[in-house]
Formats: structure tokens, C-alpha cells, sequence
């Protein structure tokens, strides 16, 4: 076991190299320079060109690759995410501005979508074939197939413009302020509502569906047949026997699409006007941003590989059977 | 050596036709396959379905077949070999304000008579009889724009794909193939670009290369081999051990021969599987792409871009909304119903996976 976390630490840290070594090559290799787009306004050419070296120089630009992805990287583990060449404010600030409305979003989703599907799920598979089990089945289908950004444009259009019943851009209303507490804390609710929303159907089809193959499966072993012999009810049965069962492969699951919904959507984010990471994103790519970049994609990599760590731990907490040895 | 009469032996079915036998028992798989024929029909028959320049006519004394050559060019190179005949072939030729009937002028016209860049009335019109979806923030037909856009969609999603097959398939058998270092090197390199957000890597290339339809297809196909590596490299590593492949080894077979003759035609089927799904994907990038205005440029259409004109028009033209939803919808849609259909028909027992 101790061994097995070595190795998956060890492992996990190469491949995080990997990843900054690859952001690093893509950046630097593509034409177009931060300096380059700050300078691009001033009209006196040799101004132009000196604030160019200058600004070269400031950032580091003017070193070569490797020297400069050395720099990042001795900044890096000093814990120093390094400035924004975008407006010189340190990017773990911006960071961390951006990362509670995606971090709350995240959060809500994949509450929303746990307390929906399972239920749904549960139901399919105990009523395998039957009316609910066609209906929910053929709708989950199609709702999987929805992309998350075309349910956005149709509800922003249903929901917000033609109905006019919740807000779609940003967070907050303009009179935000001068709201009382309650006020305020229902206008935030309503601006979570739809792009909430956008975060789970998906996922919560995906899951759904998962979660009545998993039960099917289980239903059929020899435990659930031991358990309806002994007489217990079907109630028991299902969600004490069964159900629970059929969660451990659920754990995985979520460790491999949390971080997904973690990293935010560029599209949605910048559609429903959110200041999350998605749109920091966006907005550091177009402002040739390298170090902002460079630093979301690492803290992706980061949570993938950590989700991913404690979703394989878990799994072996839960089910005993799991072995780590090779 | 065969004593075997040939009329005793059992007609031996190809692969394919196995399949496709089985794949005609999923209602769904069909539903989907339907849809997937219909898009790619449209896409290809744009030029005919939506045209600013008629499909046969005549004009000034001489017949004329602008739209069936403006077909004809899908194909990559006939603009070398075929031409449309002078006056249709200039850009400064209207042949609509030329028309004259009095001269005996006719003309056998598109169904939606209409170019995909050609104003032809104010802009932002809500659906009439004539514009039936209606029309753009600068006055082009809406539905003539949304069917040129089916082309680019279906270009990226197989383009892409086939793209990203081949990168797949390759690193893929390589690593399943060789085993120790190198299949330790590629793994951990599937999983690097794996951990990364395709979407983000997709947009910080983009961000540098110009916005061209080209570049998408590249890029999403440099991304999204990961999948089809990894089903490679499982079905070679399974295969691999067995009696035919050392058989194959026991003749003296380079390892490509058995890799590409012997292998990888046995470890085709959840690979195919893989990329149906990854068209439905790579199409849904490239609206999302153009959405974001790193797709297609104006003034050529795609359904991103479409959508995109609604979201900005949201109050005053919302009627460009529904179409390309609908559109992007059936797309994704169709192909994940062929992609699972295909899945069951090829292999049951990989029920549940995706990607």
C-alpha cells in the first residue's frame, strides 16, 4: 500500500513535468509575443521598437527557452506563480478571484447531479424494461447528447429573454448593493440557476445511466439473491444491499469528471458572462498572458491528477476487496 | 490440397458484413446512421440545395451549369481540372440583375435560391415565405448559410478524426506492439496530453495560428488521439499473444508487416468505435470554436458562427438561435446513436465506455 502511494506520486509528478514542459513548448514556439501585442499601439516606430526590447527584457522574453522555463520553474517551487504581464497583479490573486465562482459552480453541479441521478437510476434499474425505465431512459439519451453550450443559447433565450424570469450575465445584479441581505443572497441564487444548470444536465444523464447499469449488474449477484431469500423486504434489498454496492464505481466517475467541471468552460462562462477560471482563461490567451497561462494549466493538471489519486484511494477505502499490490 | 468441395463449405461472411448484418437490428443505430447520411448528403449537395447561381439555365443564347460544378469542387482539385464556363466564373458577375427573359433567358433554380454570402435583403428579417429562417445581421438568408455550414462541420468531424486516428493507431500499436521503455514512454506521454484540457490546449494554439478551418481540424486532431491510442495499444497488447501473431513472428514478418497486416485489422473495432464518437466531439469543438470566433472566419459560414450571430442579436433577431441548436443537436446526437449501436454490434463487453 505504501508502496503503491510512492508509486503513484512519483508517477504523478512526471507526468506534471510533462504537462508544464508541453504548455511551456506550445507557448513559446507560437509567433506573437506579449511585448509585441502591448506595443502594437504606439505609432513612433523607434518608441515602438525600444519599449519592445524594454518590455522583452522586464518579462524575460529576451532569454532563451530553457533559461526562461528554469526561471518559471525555481519561481514555482518557491510556491510563486510569478506576475501577469496582462496588468502586473500577481497571478495567484487572479487566481483566486476567479476560483470561487467556478469552484461554487462545481460544487452545486455535482451536489444537483448526485441528488437527481441516483434516485433516477435507482428507479430504472428496479423497474428494468417497465414504462419509467423506456421514458427516463430515451430522454436521458437525448439530454446526454445536448451540448452544454446549445442548452445555454436555448435557455438564455427561453428563460431570459423571452420570459424574462432569471438574469443570465454575471453574478450579480447592478443594484447588488442596495439590496437587504436576503435580497441580495436571492439575486445571487438566480444568476447560479441557469449556468448551474448547464454544468449538470450532462453530467447528471452520464450519471444517471451509469448508475442503472452499475445496480443492474449487482442485482444479478448471489449476495442480492441470499438477501431476498433471507425475506427482507425489497426495500432492503435494493438500498441496503445492492445500492450501495453499485457506488463504488461512482467514486471513480467522479473523480474522472469533477475536474472537468473544476477547470470551468471557456464557452459558458464567457456566455453567461461568469468570472470564473473559463473566462480568465480565455481572456489570458487573447492577452498572450504566458505566465497567467502557464499557471492554469498547471493547477488543472494538478487537480486532475490529485482528483483522480483520491478517487483510486477511495475506491480501495470502500470496497476491501481492492488490491494496490502489482 | 483442399479436398473439400466448394459448394459444401460454409459461405464465409467478411467482417463487414457481419457487422453491418447486425448492426440493421438497432432501430436507434439505423435512426442515427439515417441522420448521419442525411447531414453528410446536404454537405456535400450544398451547392445544389442553396446556390445564388441556378443549377441549369440559359443565359444570353448559351446553357449554363453554375451550381453542378460549384458541386463538383467539394472535391479537392477539380477547380484545376473544370471550371464554370465565363461569365459564371467571374466574382463581379451577378447573374440574377443579368437575367432577361425578353432575350429567352431561363433558369432551373436551387432549392433555396440563394448564396451562403449573398445579401439579398435587409438584415436581421424574421422567417417570411422567402428567407424561411430568415435573415442575418448583414442580410444573407439564413438557411442558405446553415446549410453551407453542415459542410464544415462534417469536414472537421471526419478530417479531425481521421487525424487523429492515424496519430493514435500509430503511437497505439507502437506501444502495445514494443511493450517495456517504449510502451512506458508513450503511455505516460497518452497520459500527459489526456491530463491536459483538450478545450484550453485547442484555444492556446488557436490564439497563435491564424483562424483557419484548416488549422481547427489540425488542432483537434493533434488533441483527441488519446482514445483511440489507448483502445489500439489494449486490443495489440490482448492480441499480441495470440497463436496467429506468433505464427505470423514464427515466418519471419518484420514487425510492421504483423503489425499492420496481422494486428491491426483484428484491433479496427472498438477503435472505429472511438472515432465515431470522436466526430460527434470534434464537431461539437469546432461550433464552440466559431462560437468563440477561432472557427470559421467571415464571411463562410458554420452553425458556430450562426449561433453566435443570435447570441450577439440576442433582443432584436433571436430567431437565429433555434436552427443551428437544432442543427448542432442532431449532429452530436446521430453520431453518439451509430457510435453505441456499433459498440454493442462489435463488442459487447465494452458496454459503458466512451471517449
Amino acid at each position: 500500500m505504501p508502496l503503491y502511494v510512492v508509486h503513484r506520486v512519483v508517477s504523478g509528478l512526471v507526468t506534471l513535468f510533462g504537462i508544464t514542459l508541453v504548455s511551456f513548448g506550445v507557448i513559446q514556439l507560437a509567433p506573437g509575443d506579449p511585448a509585441q501585442l502591448q506595443t502594437a499601439q504606439i505609432a513612433d516606430a523607434a518608441v515602438s521598437q525600444r519599449v519592445y526590447e524594454q518590455l522583452r527584457q522586464l518579462y524575460g522574453l529576451d532569454r532563451p527557452v530553457h533559461v526562461q522555463y528554469g526561471m518559471w520553474m525555481s519561481r514555482l517551487v518557491r510556491g510563486d506563480l510569478g506576475s501577469s504581464f496582462h496588468d502586473g497583479r500577481r497571478v495567484s490573486r487572479k487566481i483566486g478571484e476567479a476560483l470561487w465562482p467556478t469552484l461554487s459552480v462545481a460544487l452545486l453541479s455535482l451536489a444537483a447531479t448526485l441528488v437527481v441521478a441516483l434516485p433516477l437510476g435507482i428507479l430504472a434499474a428496479v423497474r428494468q424494461g417497465g414504462p419509467f425505465d423506456k421514458v427516463s431512459s430515451t430522454l436521458l439519451y437525448m439530454l446526454y447528447s445536448v451540448p452544454s453550450y446549445v442548452m445555454g443559447m436555448i435557455l438564455i433565450l427561453y428563460l431570459g429573454v423571452r420570459l424574462d424570469l432569471l438574469p443570465f450575465r454575471g453574478m450579480r445584479s447592478d443594484h447588488y448593493a442596495e439590496l437587504s441581505t436576503w435580497g441580495q443572497m436571492w439575486d445571487l441564487a438566480k444568476h447560479y440557476v441557469m449556468i448551474t444548470f448547464c454544468f449538470t444536465f450532462g453530467n447528471l444523464a452520464y450519471y444517471a445511466r451509469f448508475v442503472r447499469q452499475n445496480l443492474l449488474e449487482v442485482i444479478r449477484q448471489d449476495y442480492v439473491r441470499t438477501a431476498r431469500a433471507k425475506g427482507l423486504p425489497e426495500r432492503t434489498v435494493i438500498l441496503r444491499h445492492a445500492f450501495r454496492n453499485s457506488l463504488i464505481p461512482l467514486i471513480s466517475l467522479i473523480g474522472l469528471t469533477f475536474p472537468f467541471v473544476l477547470s470551468g468552460s471557456v464557452i459558458l462562462e464567457y456566455m453567461f458572462n461568469w468570472p470564473g477560471l473559463g473566462r480568465l482563461y480565455f481572456e489570458s490567451v487573447l492577452g498572450r498572458d504566458y505566465p497567467t497561462i502557464m499557471a492554469l494549466n498547471f493547477i488543472t493538471a494538478v487537480l486532475v491528477l490529485v482528483t483522480t489519486f483520491v478517487a483510486d484511494m477511495a475506491y480501495g477505502w470502500v470496497d476491501p476487496r481492492v488490491s494496490y499490490e502489482r | 490440397m483442399s479436398a473439400e468441395p466448394a459448394a459444401r463449405r460454409p459461405r464465409r461472411e467478411s467482417r463487414w458484413r457481419l457487422t453491418w448484418r447486425r448492426f440493421r437490428a438497432y432501430r436507434l443505430g439505423m435512426a442515427g446512421l439515417v441522420i448521419v447520411v442525411s447531414l453528410l448528403l446536404v454537405a456535400l449537395l450544398a451547392p445544389l440545395l442553396a446556390n445564388d447561381q441556378p443549377i441549369l439555365c440559359r443565359y444570353d443564347g448559351s446553357l449554363y451549369v453554375p451550381a453542378v460544378i460549384d458541386t463538383l469542387h467539394n472535391v479537392p482539385f477539380t477547380e484545376r481540372v473544370i471550371q464554370k464556363r465565363r461569365p459564371f466564373r467571374l466574382a463581379t458577375f451577378d447573374f440574377k440583375s443579368e437575367f432577361d427573359a425578353s432575350r429567352g433567358d431561363w433558369a432551373l433554380w436551387t432549392p433555396v435560391p440563394f448564396g451562403p454570402r449573398e445579401i439579398v435583403s435587409a438584415p436581421l428579417l424574421g422567417p417570411s415565405a422567402t428567407h424561411w429562417l430568415g435573415t442575418d445581421q448583414s442580410g444573407r438568408d439564413v438557411l442558405s448559410r446553415m446549410i453551407h455550414g453542415a459542410g464544415v462541420s462534417m469536414r472537421v468531424g471526419f478530417l479531425s478524426m481521421g487525424i487523429a486516428a492515424v496519430i493514435g493507431l500509430v503511437l497505439g500499436s507502437i506501444a502495445g506492439y514494443a511493450g517495456k521503455t517504449i510502451d512506458i514512454v508513450i503511455s505516460r506521454f497518452i497520459e500527459v496530453v489526456m491530463c491536459f484540457p483538450t478545450f484550453f490546449l485547442i484555444l492556446a494554439v488557436l490564439a497563435w495560428l491564424p483562424p483557419r478551418i484548416e488549422n481547427v481540424m489540425i488542432v483537434i486532431g493533434l488533441t483527441r488521439w488519446t482514445g483511440v491510442a489507448r483502445y489500439a495499444r489494449g486490443e495489440i497488447l490482448r492480441i499480441r499473444e495470440s497463436d496467429y501473431a506468433a505464427a505470423a513472428k514464427a515466418l519471419g514478418f518484420s514487425p510492421a508487416r504483423i503489425i499492420l497486416r496481422h494486428l491491426l485489422p483484428n484491433a479496427m473495432a472498438p477503435v472505429m468505435v472511438s472515432v465515431t464518437f470522436g466526430i460527434a466531439v470534434s464537431i461539437l469543438i469546432e461550433a464552440g470554436l466559431s462560437w468563440l470566433g477561432f472557427g470559421v472566419q467571415p464571411p463562410d459560414s458554420s452553425w458556430g458562427t450562426i449561433l453566435r450571430a443570435g447570441y450577439e442579436n440576442l433582443f432584436t433577431a433571436p430567431h437565429m438561435i433555434p436552427p443551428p441548436c437544432v442543427a448542432i443537436f442532431l449532429a452530436v446526437l446521430s453520431f453518439n446513436l451509430v457510435g453505441d449501436a456499433l459498440r454493442d454490434v462489435i463488442d459487447p463487453r465494452l458496454q459503458e465506455t466512451r471517449a
